[in-house]
């Protein structure tokens, strides 16, 4: 790497490397077609190709390579979750992203300050010496903060919100954050460099089903035939689940979001509220990324609504008053897909060769390198569920064995 | 803000509301499976169109039936539940002793 940048610098003419080849034909047939070229779809591949040498591989995305829900969420890592379930998923993911960068040869910019969540009540206090315990257990590095703590690690914080005065933190050392472009560019480049297609501006639009598998997808670019299929679309999910007579429990909800004009650097650590269904953190580029809450009620579009937005900004002045003079630079929202206990679905379906990447809800891009692994695996198997992804099974609901992680949200319930 | 035409209160902010599910006939507790039970109430159609959904008036505790259109976020209809539930349901007495109850 040092020399080739040597050579590159003395070179009189600017080398021009492609990253990403242009889109290829569409062949009739594929072993394994991936709907969906965002984070988890690429990811997929990407391990696929890498770890299982299974190449014929299409990814079909509707509008070009990370343009969902993987360019909108606001970038947060980490494995401060309740259930022992997620937090042995969401370690096995912290530790694939450290290593990214190195893997790709691509720098993700991942980012390890650490994330800090605040307790305004004895419930929530409790609730966080749970996490905290169950955290340290598996391996996560996790603790609670006293007042004076919270304090010495966040200056600005007031720590005497209005409504309910801070009481505890939980400090989650692991807390990260990357850059989230780059994590589906990396994946992306790594598996079309192995062999795979990716195909933007191709949409699956309706699929055939012979003796309980899906034998074809129709697309807008023709008919293709499939080895097997795995859907990870985010918020698209139900409109296929539909299209194919899957029923799931999945509710469709808008995210807004919001960064501010950038500011001089005075907050290293993500910040988050459940009580005030706020988080704040600031970005590479300085500016003051915050992010609250699902939009009210079920919708698939993306628009933006004032009184989400007043109420979210009131609940961020409340931890750092001196952001009032801040003007807001940009918003936008991501449809996320919520299952009732906020934990994914991934696995089988009630179809024999279709495997779903489904219900992430607000926790998506945190699990994008796992979920690719054990996707990947999942796929080369022939459908054997590894270990790690079977708690979070379709059939789960029919069972009644729902893995709750409603209160490791940062702030979405 | 968003209005909200209440069948009882007229057009109303919709933040004085609250969403409360689609509106799915409930298979009888007593008599169907337990996947039927899940399937009632966890599953959702969740279209991406028109949807018939349970909205409640937090002030005035008054339920009422919508439509609405959920990839334009426009209502198109609001109803009184009268004009779909004709009949009074009268819910039977669980089968089972007090102990052995779930009140889940």
């Amino acid at each position: 790497m040092p020399f080739s940048l040597l050579r590159y610098g003395l070179s009189s003419e600017p080398r021009i490397v492609p990253d990403f080849p242009p889109p290829p034909p569409l062949r009739d047939a594929y072993d394994v077609v991936i709907i969906g070229g965002g984070g988890h779809g690429v990811a997929t591949a990407y391990y696929l190709a890498k770890r299982h040498g299974i190449t014929n591989v299409a990814i079909l995305e509707k509008g070009y390579l990370g343009g969902g829900n993987t360019a909108r969420n606001t970038a947060v890592i980490r494995s401060n979750y309740l259930t022992p379930e997620s937090v042995k998923f969401y370690i096995a993911s912290v530790e694939l992203f450290r290593g990214l960068s190195n893997e790709f040869d691509f720098n993700i910019m991942y980012s390890e300050r650490g994330q800090l969540t605040l307790a305004h009540t004895d419930g929530a206090v409790r609730a966080f010496r749970q996490r905290a315990e169950v955290n340290r257990h598996l391996g996560a590095r996790s603790e609670m903060l006293d007042r004076q703590q919270i304090k010495e690690l966040v200056p600005r914080l007031n720590l005497d919100t209005p409504h309910q005065p801070v009481l505890a933190g939980l400090w989650h050392i692991d807390g990260a954050t990357a850059r989230h472009d780059a994590v589906a560019w990396g994946y992306a480049r790594g598996a079309v460099a192995r062999g795979v297609d990716f195909h933007p501006l191709t949409e699956a639009e309706d699929f055939l089903v012979e003796k309980n598998r899906v034998t074809a997808i129709k697309t807008n670019r023709g008919t293709i035939k499939c080895g097997c299929v795995v859907q990870a679309v985010a918020g698209a999910s139900a409109i296929l689940l539909n299209k194919l007579g899957i029923r799931a429990p999945i509710h469709t909800y808008p995210l807004q979001a919001m960064v501010t004009q950038p500011v001089k650097p005075f907050l290293t650590p993500l910040v988050s509220s459940s009580a005030l269904h706020c988080y704040i953190q600031q970005t590479g580029r300085g500016e003051i990324l915050i992010g609250g809450g699902s939009d009210p009620y079920p919708l698939y579009s993306s628009r933006a609504t004032i009184d989400l937005k007043e109420g979210l900004l009131a609940h961020a002045l409340e931890m750092f008053p001196f952001l009032a003079n801040a003007k807001l630079m940009r918003q936008w929202a991501g449809i996320t897909d919520m299952t009732p206990d906020y934990s994914p679905i991934m696995g089988l379906s009630p179809i024999d060769n279709y495997y779903l990447d489904a219900g992430w809800g607000t926790y998506g891009f945190k699990a994008t390198p796992i979920c690719g692994l054990t996707m990947a695996e999942l796929i080369a198997s022939g459908g054997k569920v590894p270990e790690l992804i079977r708690p979070f099974s379709l059939d789960r609901f029919s069972r009644f064995h729902q893995i709750n992680e409603m209160g490791a949200t940062a702030a979405s319930h | 803000m968003k209005l909200m035409p209440c069948p009882l209160n007229g057009p109303r902010n919709i933040t004085e509301f609250t969403y409360g599910g689609e509106l799915t006939p409930m298979p009888d507790p007593l008599a169907c499976t337990d996947a039927e039970w899940a399937d009632h109430v966890f599953n959702k159609t969740n279209p991406a169109g028109i949807v018939r959904e349970w909205w409640l008036h937090n002030a005035s505790s008054y339920w009422f039936i919508a439509e609405r259109d959920t990839v334009t976020d426009t209502i198109l209809r609001t109803l009184d539940p009268g004009e779909i539930f004709k009949t009074r349901i009268d819910f039977a007495p669980p089968q089972t002793t007090p102990s052995q109850e779930n009140p889940a």
